[in-house]
């Protein structure tokens, strides 16, 4: 018998490196294919769970944080600032996902980047911990005035640093709680998450970045840089008419100024006063749709800015106007197209033109800083939770140079006049330089109220210095609420934020 | 080195095995609370002393109670069953409590069938009282009374509050009964003067019995809709008859049978067809059917080469995680390594039993040790290749790690039988067996016996 033992035992050698290969396969060869596989629950699971580091703002505060909980996921993540931050932040929820920084941010928090992970080869002796911390550029106290002044109104306030892009605030009205969608309580955190979809003021959308609107006058610092660049017009040359409409070209419709005014002098008096007459000539008649489509390109129209925020979206203004009809009056004469009414409206910042709040927070820090926009972000550095030596820092970056310096600066004087004499004085600091432009842009509405978006646009810096503060403000309209200007619902909101980061 | 695990050295080889399996299964035992809790847990000292203490005096009654046995054969099963009861205390506290409970009766087991089971030929004599019992047990759950469908299968017995499986224990009354006919009537099956074809059968008369008991148990596994046990006797008696008989004929007719059978079982009965489907290819319903295959390959990718690490890993997403599919909570956390140091293990508990068969002087003892460590082999591998889809699952326990008594307690009595034939291959007088005979032996070891 012992023949048949031996093969027996050979047998059962045999079938369990049988055993052994199949082992191998899984757990070496098809490893890879079957942890990427979207059936597989356990990377989620166990990632949602992970050590996961802390977002804090600029000055320190903790905006997002895990604690360790009981139950299936080993922790929870938790916004002890509540709906404050949840525009940057976002929430990092088990079943939908992740936004914000927890979204963009998410292989550095969690300790996965290829850096974190070679210190965690090297790690013996350590507890494994790689996680790491994200340190927002927002400052808490702007942060706060910011929604205070704003309210509860739907609209969006940004704040940035011109010379860097980083953003100081960053806020979006409606908000939401992240931490009722990010809780293990899954239930809940479902039907929080329902709630918020159903919610028709959509409080889930970051409307600061990913909703468009039309800028209105505030789009006519751009039309007036484009117009000082191509020389034909300067700060005092030529004098527009004082007129309460003005005729756009081929058509016999009027375009009319705010209020039905007379309105009208130079480009820096046009400005100030924010005539559309002037500016819709300026547009249909110096520009033409090239020169004004390729100035608003160079502002970072027509592409999605380099912001460190998922989903960011473009801002759009229109270029194609049709062909060539013939040659405006002025000196040299601008095209005539078939859409010189359109570009008209254009100039003004209305027709199809649209901008996201960063986009025009990004339009006053180019002027503001000679003419370069660097690219918006609101992450400053990652450094690691245990330890807090910088893992990534955030280098300031160049996305756009917009303008001539010459023209930069002239433009820069003309937003001062805007608060010196026109639609912003209530902007006038003493001791600081600050230069803004108000817009009052019209929706399209059955509402016979006329309805309006109240936006403006500054920027601020100590005397002799470059300015150092740029912010955009958009307060939204709100159906049948009629005419709310930029000058009195938007300028108070764009003070206070100025105040608290002077003060 | 072999010296160490040879006669009187055996024992202390045993001992320092049996410590060193304690302190590993104490380190898994505090890196999966760690993992899991991130604390080292309180009771951690009591832990090392009571599962040292078990299984020292498990060393200790070996030494009085079968001194000359194999001295690799207990730290095996005791260093599967730390490590088992680890990861089921890693998933389950209240099973933990319970399996504690029953590894101590289960070491009680081993001890009381070394006290009793005093030569392995005294079982001879009881060949036909297993048959009966081992049939009765495996009747048993088809009572109306008694019995219990658990996960579809009828293969449980309720007594009190306590649940078990007699199938459990009925393989090693089989496996007793088998090996004893077989070697009663080895002569008229070598023979073989009943001729079928091209094959030379024995008279039917003589096979009576032996294929009512391996007739029957396969009916009632199929009753019970047992695949794995029915699987296991199948082999078994496979394994016995051709071992032997010395017939070759033997082990091919059967393998013929078994996939005859196979091929029967497949078309005939829809729960098979669902293992069947789910072996094949798991990917066609992931969330119904092939959710456990595909759950327990997707926990041993997660756990790679090295494993997540005890108490780290998510294997309770795995059904029955403690029970047939405790190897893929292993291979999760533990990775290839771990998992092949169980295979590993089996390995050499393998060899350790066919070395006691080998080494047996009666055919009794040869046969019935082959048998015992064919069923241990064998349910480790229909089950290992089950979770690991190198086989249709089909449901028994990985002996010894996991979670359930009657598996427990029957695979102890298997180890004692083990142990007790392997005691016996020195054909030693009722002194201490001299330096060569022992060298003897050893020799016996290495050559083949013609």
């Amino acid at each position: 018998m012992n023949r048949q033992i031996r093969q027996l035992g050979v047998a059962l050698l045999v079938l369990f490196a049988l055993l052994f290969v199949q082992l191998n396969r899984v757990q070496v060869y098809q490893a890879e294919e079957l942890t990427s596989n979207p059936l597989n629950t356990r990377r989620v699971v166990r990632d949602f769970g992970q050590r996961r580091g802390n977002i804090v703002t600029a000055d320190g505060v903790i905006v997002a944080e895990s604690v360790d909980v009981d139950g299936r996921f080993a922790r929870e993540r938790r916004y002890p600032e509540g709906p404050l931050y949840s525009h940057i932040t976002g929430y990092f929820s088990f079943e939908f996902g992740a936004t914000g920084v927890e979204r963009s941010y998410n292989n550095e928090l969690a300790g996965r980047t290829e850096g974190q992970r070679f210190d965690s080869f090297f790690d013996f002796f350590g507890d494994g911990d790689v996680s790491g911390d994200v340190h927002l550029t927002i400052d808490s106290e702007l942060q706060r005035v910011a929604a205070n002044a704003l309210g509860e109104r739907r609209g969006s306030v940004i704040a940035l640093d011109p010379r860097t892009g980083a953003v100081l605030a960053f806020h979006s009205w409606p908000t939401f709680d992240p931490n009722s969608i990010s809780t293990v309580d899954l239930d809940a955190a479902r039907s929080a998450k329902e709630a918020l979809d159903d919610d028709a003021d959509i409080p889930l959308l970051t409307r600061a970045h990913r909703e468009v609107f039309p800028p209105g006058s505030t789009f006519k610092v751009i039309t007036a840089a484009s117009a000082l660049e191509t020389g034909r017009v300067t700060t005092t040359a030529p004098v527009f008419p004082e007129v309460v409409a003005y005729e756009l070209p081929l058509t016999d419709v009027t375009l009319q100024n705010f209020g039905g005014n007379p309105c009208g002098g130079d480009l820096a008096s046009s400005l100030a006063r924010s005539c559309n007459t002037s500016f819709a000539e300026i547009g249909a008649e110096y520009l033409g749709p090239d020169l004004l489509s390729e100035t608003a390109e160079r502002f970072g129209f027509n592409e999605t800015p380099p912001f460190d925020l998922p989903l960011t979206v473009e801002s759009r203004f229109p270029t194609d106007y049709g062909i060539v009809l013939g040659q405006s009056d002025a000196n040299p004469p601008a095209d005539i197209v078939e859409g010189s009414s359109l570009l008209a409206q254009a100039a003004i910042g209305q027709y199809d033109v649209r901008a996201t709040p960063l986009q025009m927070a990004l339009v006053a820090a180019g002027v503001g800083n000679d003419g370069e926009i660097l690219a918006p972000h609101v992450v400053d550095r990652v450094t690691n939770t245990d330890g807090g030596e910088v893992i990534d820092r955030h280098t300031p970056e160049l996305w756009r140079r917009a303008l001539s310096p010459d023209v930069a600066r002239a433009t820069a004087d003309l937003m001062v006049g805007v608060v010196e004499a026109g639609t912003a004085t209530s902007l006038a600091r003493s001791g600081l330089v600050v230069g803004a432009k108000t817009g009052t842009a019209e929706i399209v509405t059955d509402s016979p109220t006329s309805d309006t978006h109240a936006w403006i646009i500054a920027f601020a810096g100590l005397p002799e210095n470059p300015p150092e503060f740029a912010i955009a403000v958009v307060v939204e309209a709100v159906p049948g609420g009629g005419q709310q200007t930029g000058g009195a619902v938007a300028a108070p909101i764009a003070a206070a934020v100025l105040d608290a980061h002077f003060g | 080195m072999k010296a160490f695990f040879v006669g009187r050295h055996r024992r202390n080889g045993e001992l320092v095995l049996i410590i060193l399996g304690g302190l590993v299964t104490t380190g898994a035992y505090i890196l999966a609370s760690l993992g899991r809790l991130s604390s080292i847990p309180a009771n951690v000292g009591p832990f090392l002393v009571i599962i040292l203490g078990l299984f020292v005096a498990a060393h200790i009654a070996t030494r009085f109670l079968a001194p000359e046995a194999d001295g690799l054969l207990l730290p095996l099963a005791g260093l599967l069953n730390g490590l088992g009861y680890v990861f089921i205390a890693r998933l389950n506290d209240e099973l933990a409590a319970q399996q504690a409970l029953w590894t101590f009766l289960g070491v009680g087991l081993y001890v009381a069938t070394l006290l009793v089971v005093r030569r392995s030929r005294d079982l001879e004599g009881w060949q036909y009282t297993l048959l009966f019992v081992g049939l009765g047990l495996l009747l048993l759950p088809l009572l109306p009374v008694f019995g219990q469908t658990i996960n579809g299968s009828r293969i449980w017995v309720r007594v009190g509050p306590i649940n078990f499986q007699p199938g459990e224990f009925a393989k090693l009354a089989l496996a007793i009964f088998f090996a004893s006919y077989i070697v009663d009537k080895r002569e008229l099956f070598r023979a073989g003067t009943w001729k079928l074809g091209p094959l030379r059968l024995p008279e039917p008369r003589h096979s009576g019995p032996l294929l009512l008991g391996w007739g029957a148990s396969l009916l009632v596994m199929v009753a019970q809709r047992d695949l794995g046990t029915s699987l296991l006797f199948f082999m078994l008696f496979l394994i016995v008859f051709w071992v032997g008989t010395e017939r070759v004929a033997y082990l091919l007719a059967g393998l013929v049978l078994f996939i005859g059978g196979a091929l029967v079982a497949w078309r005939r009965f829809s729960h098979v067809q669902t293992r069947v489907d789910a072996w094949i290819d798991p990917w066609q319903d992931p969330l119904g059917g092939g959710f456990q295959i595909v759950e327990a390959q997707f926990g041993l990718a997660s756990g790679g080469l090295t494993g997540t690490g005890p108490g780290r890993g998510y294997p309770q997403r795995v059904p029955a995680a403690e029970t047939d599919f405790i190897f893929s909570t292993i291979g999760e956390e533990l990775g290839l390594l771990g998992a092949t140091a169980i295979l590993m293990t089996f390995v050499l508990m393998i060899g350790s039993g066919l070395r006691a068969a080998l080494g047996a002087t009666r055919p009794f003892a040869k046969l019935l040790a082959t048998g015992l460590t064919g069923l241990l082999g064998v349910q480790a591998f229909i089950i290992i290749a089950g979770v690991t889809r190198v086989l249709p699952l089909t449901g028994v326990t990985l002996p010894f790690v996991s979670y359930g008594g009657s598996s427990l307690l029957a695979n102890y009595a298997l180890l004692a039988l083990l142990m007790r034939i392997s005691d016996e291959q020195v054909d030693r007088p009722h002194d201490a067996p001299t330096p060569g005979k022992r060298r003897a032996s050893a020799a016996a070891l290495s050559t083949p016996t013609p």
